[in-house]
């Protein structure tokens, strides 16, 4: 492999983990905050939707940004009406949400636009410019600095650096602030901070709402920066790998990044190559694709190192009286 | 979501899912005004596209059939309290093991042909549950992500054998030679056609619809006439009371999900060697989803998952046909399918508490 194909795969490993890391970090706020989410492939489904029609409408990306996040936080609503109000089956409400957005975008999308569920493609500013770092046309030739700075780093859409600097934010908010602190603990402990006079219900809204936002921009990056407009499931299993990246990363920020960055390689490099030969052994490209859900699943038994949720996951907070 | 002593038990089993029910049915009906279509007319084309004749009969019996298979496999699951959401990966992993015995062995008849179809959508349906129920049992890896995974990599491996096993030189469509003729599977038409009864040859419904009736027998008898049953029951009303009376957790787990599996894995039989003749990558069609939305319509009751099973079988048909005729999308039905599974899911409370509240007043009185 010649120096310009590394460099290309690196490229659009950044470009694939970006929606991986948006929905990650959206999956793993929600999940501290004792909220199991599965439904984060059809928020950035919606999302992408809402970004592309709106962005297409308005023919402005960044109302369609807005709008994509709003849906995405609608969305999350549902989930955290059913799951925190109610106190129905978090799981179920996950698997309802995803064939409610999977349906609805492309019976609006035929609606609005009759094309077969697809959104017209964007172009000019309804799409997410590329922003270019300065001097990148400058460093290009320069050994190792050159390729790595003008042809990965300078180039994507904004919302890639966003994703990455949602990163730091994430750790900071989670374990530096009160709120953060406040979360974690209505995960792990909800009758605790009740007891101290906090509002549980209060607090995983506030995460699921959080979450909406972070998928919200996952599916505008979608739909607008990767390619260009919506077509009919195209998050393809994104949010799965997600989910299955935030337990790769045991519910932590940081390995969270590394784990999408993993993720989003093996697709990067399952797109390019078909076959690869690892020391004379031909992988298939299914054998890839595979790959993220299979170290998931070793993960979750405990083979290497035991992935434990939040203790109190999954369950609905009921006020002892 | 037991423990509700007010609702008596017939409101319980009728009331709730009728109401959730009628609720999914509303909000669509304004989806398809808000879309600028008739609500009423779209009712009226669905239930005649799937009722109005043999040919939609057969087509909405034939849809039936697969969710009662998967159904069933969600609902035995969630006797045991276990949400199997894997019945998609089982059921691609069946479509395999049927065409592996279709394509294989050369069978002279094709109802030995069927005993063996069934052994081995049965077979590779409970294996690919078994690792996740394996996992669960004595990992506690929990089922949903493992289930939600394994669907990932069965459609990664059903899609690699396809391509580099099974299919014929020369093909560039990733699918699988056509069965030989001999294991053709009986449609209706020919069954009800010895009786005397006339039926549209059109529509693939076949013989696996009397496996799938029989399979909710046999299911019902399962789970309240058989040990085992009871065990399931028990463990899914509480697992520490199970245990004390003996019940090992790990074991009905594994079983529990080797049943679910084989249930889901069955319903390949219906769809591979009764319909499509060979082995395609999307041989599912989402199949194994819906059987969640059966399960829970049917309140897990093998009896109300066959009725529910008809339901969807009429939804899809009469979905297909609202396809045909007007600009609404197929997708509607996806829809539906997301509201009752919401409404009958998730947000069962949010139609119970209200319905609890008017058989207290009553009781008041």
């Amino acid at each position: 492999m010649d120096i310009a194909t590394f460099v290309q795969v690196l490229d659009s490993t950044l470009r694939l983990a970006t929606p991986l890391l948006f929905a990650c970090l959206a999956g793993l706020i929600s999940e501290r905050a004792g909220v199991f989410d599965i439904g984060l492939e059809v928020k950035m489904l919606g999302a992408a939707f809402m970004a592309a029609a709106i962005a297409f409408v308005s023919g402005n990306v960044w109302i369609g940004v807005a709008a994509a996040v709003a849906g995405s936080v609608l969305m999350s609503l549902v989930h955290g009406g059913a799951a925190i109000t109610f106190r129905g089956n978090q799981r179920i409400s996950g698997v309802a949400i995803n064939f409610l957005a999977a349906g609805i975008t492309v019976v609006i999308a035929q609606n609005w636009f009759r094309q077969g569920g697809r959104t017209p493609s964007l172009s000019g500013d309804a799409r997410m410019a590329r922003i270019d770092l300065p001097f990148a046309e400058n460093l290009r030739d320069v050994p190792v600095i050159g390729p790595v700075y003008h042809g990965i780093l300078s180039g994507p859409a904004p919302l890639v650096y966003v994703a990455f600097l949602c990163v730091p934010a994430t750790w900071y908010l989670l374990f530096r602030t009160r709120f953060g602190l406040r979360l974690r603990a209505v995960g792990e402990n909800p009758a605790a901070v009740d007891t101290a006079g906090v509002s549980v219900i209060g607090l995983r809204f506030a995460a699921v709402a959080i979450c909406g936002v972070l998928c919200g921009l996952a599916g505008a990056y979608l739909s607008t920066g990767l390619s260009a407009g919506f077509v009919k499931d195209m998050t393809a299993g994104r949010g799965f790998i997600a989910l299955a990246a935030m337990i790769f990363a045991k519910w932590r920020p940081w390995q969270a990044m590394g784990a999408v960055l993993l993720f989003g390689l093996l697709e990067a490099v399952a797109n390019r190559f078909q076959n690869i030969d690892i020391f004379g052994v031909a992988v298939p490209v299914q054998a890839m694709q595979a790959l993220p859900y299979i170290l998931t699943v070793v993960i979750l038994a405990g083979f290497v190192g035991k992935a434990i949720p939040p203790r109190a996951g999954g369950a609905a907070y009921v006020k002892e009286h | 979501m037991s423990g509700n002593g007010r609702i008596p038990n017939w409101a319980d089993v009728t009331l709730v899912p009728l109401v959730s029910v009628l609720l999914a049915f509303i909000l669509s009906g304004i989806l398809i005004w808000a879309i600028g279509e008739s609500p009423w007319a779209a009712v009226k084309l669905m239930v005649e596209g799937a009722f109005g004749s043999s040919y939609g009969w057969g087509y909405t019996l034939y849809y039936a059939t697969n969710f009662m298979f998967t159904g069933l496999a969600v609902a035995v699951a969630f006797q045991a309290r276990l949400f199997n959401i894997g019945g998609e990966g089982q059921a691609l992993l069946g479509g395999l093991g049927v065409a592996l015995v279709c394509l294989y062995i050369p069978w002279p008849h094709w109802s030995l042909a069927l005993l063996a179809a069934c052994a081995g959508a049965a077979g590779f349906g409970a294996l690919w549950a078994l690792i996740p129920g394996y996992l669960q049992a004595r990992r506690g890896s929990h089922i949903v992500i493992t289930t939600i995974m394994f669907n990932f990599i069965a459609a990664s491996l059903l899609g690699y054998v396809l391509v580099n096993v099974l299919r014929p030189q020369g093909s560039q469509d990733p699918s699988s030679p056509r069965f030989p003729a001999e294991v053709a599977l009986p449609k209706l038409h020919e069954m009800l056609a010895l009786v005397g009864i006339p039926f549209s040859r059109v529509p693939p419904v076949n013989i696996s619809l009397l496996i799938a009736v029989g399979m909710c027998f046999a299911v019902w008898f399962l789970l309240w006439r058989t040990r085992l049953g009871y065990q399931i029951r028990a463990f899914g009303e509480s697992e520490p009371a199970a245990e004390y009376a003996g019940i090992s957790p790990a074991r009905i787990t594994i079983y529990v999900m080797l049943i679910s599996g084989a249930l889901a894995g069955l319903m390949a039989v219906n769809s591979v060697m009764g319909e499509q003749q060979r082995l395609v990558l999307n041989a599912v069609e989402g199949a194994g989803f819906i059987g969640i939305a059966v399960a829970l319509m049917g309140r897990n009751h093998p009896f109300g998952v066959f009725l529910a099973a008809i339901l969807f079988g009429f939804l899809y048909q009469g979905g297909a046909e609202l396809a045909l005729w007007t600009s609404i999308p197929r997708e509607l039905i996806v829809v539906i399918q997301a509201l009752v599974i919401l409404f009958t899911g998730a947000l069962d409370n949010m139609v119970r508490i209200p319905i609890a509240r008017l058989f207290a007043l009553r009781g008041a009185r």
